[in-house]
């Protein structure tokens, strides 16, 4: 066949196609984006007992894409607390708070963006961080460029709040990988005293890693010896060669960091080789979907991390907070909240930040940080925080606040000791 | 573990082989490839999950409308982002079907969602117990009917008329005008097949993968690195390639740790490629002056 010769009109048209194609799917994935961000305001302020200048709350966490329920859970948690605050005359004399979210996307990239025109444009007093490590991570420059403290919710890598940054603009109500790793390998000594070797299994990214680290510094703390560190990505389908290699390595519990599809994946696998172990994991699994993924009787015997639950006898505040969720967004009962994780961290770090505001008497973000390292003490809802933060400490929440949970048909509830 | 390992290499394998026949399909009649074969695989799973799941009709049907929409979406594709490039002896097709990939991929996206959700089956519930291994039912299932679908497109090819049509489209365009082959008929039914058996392949294995908009990205390079391996001219040697990858797969993370399974699998592609440049199975392509 004899070839043709290529005319540039082609080539143009070529091109021209491709580059339409792009634009398309570009757009097709911006819309989604572009219609949340507009529904910015949750916070009626018809209702609220302080009528000054609002002061803006920002909030940067994924609201679409498979980690938009993450999102959803903190929004929860942060409107029930502005409204709450609202009602009791505001802030600063008056002062409603009012809170202005943008969709990251689960991007660092959009993340980064997102903080940058919060601060500058929206002049918000201070940025919370959704559920992505990566995407606070990456906010955490232009965080202390603007001078604008960051309070985490959600993502616990452990270089969000121990960060090179000197002074630190980094505070935290939620577990911190370092912390967590430690509460894991104390569990496992705890109820199983017989158990001394251990195996990782570990999501091959940056989140993975981070939990290693932890691991292999707390292991020899409890007499654990770590016998095999297996790494899986994303989209495997078949993670019995890494669990063959543990199984045979000796490991008698595995400890798992992973998000829920690809964790699903895992214990699915264990099904094959037929191994019965127990498995201790990071709280990755509490992701909607888990029990669905893994098959609910492999779900139920995963145990895992939360730093609060809503089921089981509850305190004043939890009473309180309960009611408030259920009366704002029509829930009938705790298991309609979604994330308990997401919403709790969000409602007491809301309520640590209205005293860093009453504190500093001002919006000032280097005013701000010193506040956040003098408060008053605070009964909340996870805790009575006395001294959250501390120039060495910038994680409210620590091993003896974290609870263990497992899912019981489609509801996360305390294991049962 | 050795034989643990080994099942499942196979079964992914096969997954791979599946998928990859796609691509020999349409290179073979027009030696030209649909990169968007990735989104084939996903359309196939998700049509069918939506279908099916969410909207509870009976599975047949919707195997049956998932399947005829995929081979719609071979025909667009075909006539859309193939014919006006590669009629002009124009080689855009190739950043066109990726293009009409990335496109479905959002799309998917935007309307079902990036979360992942789990196909229930029965094949792929409890797994069976052969000798001490553990493998889903399904996952006998899978090479076998992709074996018999690479018979079946091997048969088609070599002994039916339409088979030869397929062929002299394949030998010489002009010629097999001249003797009243409706040539560019030929072309759009490669492709409508292709993404068929790329449709097919995503509903077959979506019990085991889950169902995601992004479930095909990764299966399809897999797949395309599959079919270059086995060569692009024969079937078989695409689904025996395909199995052969999954076990590298396998082996790799056997011996080094699930971190080396992409790093091996793509590193015995490019010396594959080096030893055999037309593919372990496939004829070596000489170029006739």
């Amino acid at each position: 066949m004899m070839a043709k010769q290529i005319r540039r009109r082609d080539v143009l048209r070529g091109t021209a196609g491709f580059g339409a194609a792009m634009l398309l799917s570009k757009l097709a994935g911006c819309a989604p984006a572009e219609t949340d961000s507009a529904t910015a305001d949750p916070t009626p302020q018809a209702n609220s007992a302080a009528n000054g200048e609002p002061i803006k709350i920002g909030l940067v966490a994924a609201l679409t894409g498979s980690s938009a329920l993450s999102g959803e859970a903190i929004t929860r948690g942060l409107t029930v607390a502005i409204d709450e605050v609202n009602r009791n005359g505001g802030v600063l004399g008056g002062r409603p708070l009012e809170l202005v979210s943008r969709d990251d996307e689960s991007t660092p990239a959009k993340g980064v963006a997102a903080a940058r025109e919060l601060i500058e444009q929206e002049q918000v007093a201070v940025v919370f961080g959704g559920l992505d490590s990566p995407v606070s991570l990456a906010m955490l420059p232009v965080i202390h460029e603007l001078q604008t403290p960051y309070m985490g919710v959600w993502a616990a890598a452990t270089g969000i709040t121990r960060n090179d940054f000197d002074p630190n603009y980094a505070f935290r109500v939620s577990a911190n990988d370092n912390i967590v790793d430690r509460f894991l390998m104390k569990h496992i000594k705890e109820t199983y005293s017989d158990i001394s070797k251990v195996g990782l299994l570990l999501i091959n990214n940056p989140w993975g890693e981070s939990n290693q680290i932890g691991f292999e510094e707390w292991a020899p703390e409890y007499d654990l010896n770590i016998v095999g560190i297996e790494k899986f990505n994303d989209a495997e389908t078949d993670i019995s060669p890494q669990l063959s290699r543990l199984k045979d390595a000796g490991a008698e519990a595995l400890l798992l960091v992973a998000n829920a599809a690809p964790a699903a994946q895992a214990i699915k696998s264990l099904a094959r080789l037929n191994w019965d172990v127990p498995v201790v994991s990071h709280w990755g699994v509490s992701g909607g979907r888990f029990p669905e993924l893994a098959g609910q009787a492999a779900a139920d015997k995963v145990v895992f991390v939360q730093t609060y639950s809503f089921y089981g006898e509850q305190g004043k505040k939890g009473k309180q907070v309960l009611a408030d969720l259920k009366e704002t967004f029509n829930l009938s009962g705790p298991s309609e909240i979604l994330a308990p994780v997401g919403t709790a961290n969000a409602y007491d770090a809301l309520h640590l930040t209205a005293l860093a505001l009453e504190t500093a008497a001002s919006t000032e973000g280097p005013k701000l940080r010193e506040a956040f390292l003098n408060l008053p003490t605070y009964e909340g809802l996870i805790k009575t925080y006395e001294q959250p933060f501390t120039p060495d400490n910038h994680d409210a929440l620590n091993e003896n606040d974290y609870v263990l949970v497992q899912w019981k048909e489609n509801e996360i509830v305390p294991v049962e000791s | 573990m050795w034989p643990q390992l080994v099942i499942s290499g196979i079964a992914i394998g096969s997954l791979y082989g599946l998928v990859a026949l796609g691509f020999q399909m349409t290179f073979a009649v027009s030696k030209t490839m649909n990169f968007s074969q990735g989104a084939s695989v996903m359309l196939g799973a998700v049509l069918c999950y939506v279908l099916n799941i969410t909207w509870g009709w009976p599975l047949i049907v919707a195997v049956g409308l998932a399947a005829i929409a995929c081979v719609g979406f071979g025909l667009l594709v075909e006539r859309l982002a193939v014919r006006p490039f590669a009629k002009a002896g124009s080689n855009a097709w190739l950043l066109t079907t990726i293009a009409v990939g990335i496109v479905v991929e959002n799309l998917a996206m935007l309307t079902f969602g990036k979360e992942v959700r789990a196909y229930p089956s029965v094949l792929a519930e409890v797994p069976l117990r052969i000798w001490g291994i553990g493998i889903y039912p399904l996952e006998l299932v899978i090479p076998v009917a992709g074996l018999a679908i690479a018979l079946l497109v091997r048969l088609i090819f070599t002994r039916s008329l339409l088979g030869k049509a397929l062929q002299a489209v394949s030998e010489d365009h002009e010629t097999a005008q001249l003797m009243g082959i409706a040539v560019e008929s030929m072309i759009a039914f490669s492709y409508g097949a292709s993404t068929l058996l790329a449709g097919l392949a995503g509903m077959l294995i979506a019990p085991i993968t889950n169902v995601a908009a992004t479930m095909g990205t990764l299966l399809g390079l897999k797949a395309f690195a599959t079919a270059i391996i086995g060569g692009l001219d024969n079937p078989w040697g695409v689904m025996v390639a395909g199995i052969l990858y999954g076990l590298v797969e396998a082996i790799a993370v056997g011996l080094l740790g699930g971190s080396y399974r992409e790093i091996v699998g793509f590193a015995v592609v490019i010396v594959a490629l080096a030893l055999k440049p037309g593919g372990i199975f496939g004829r070596q392509q000489v170029n006739k002056v």
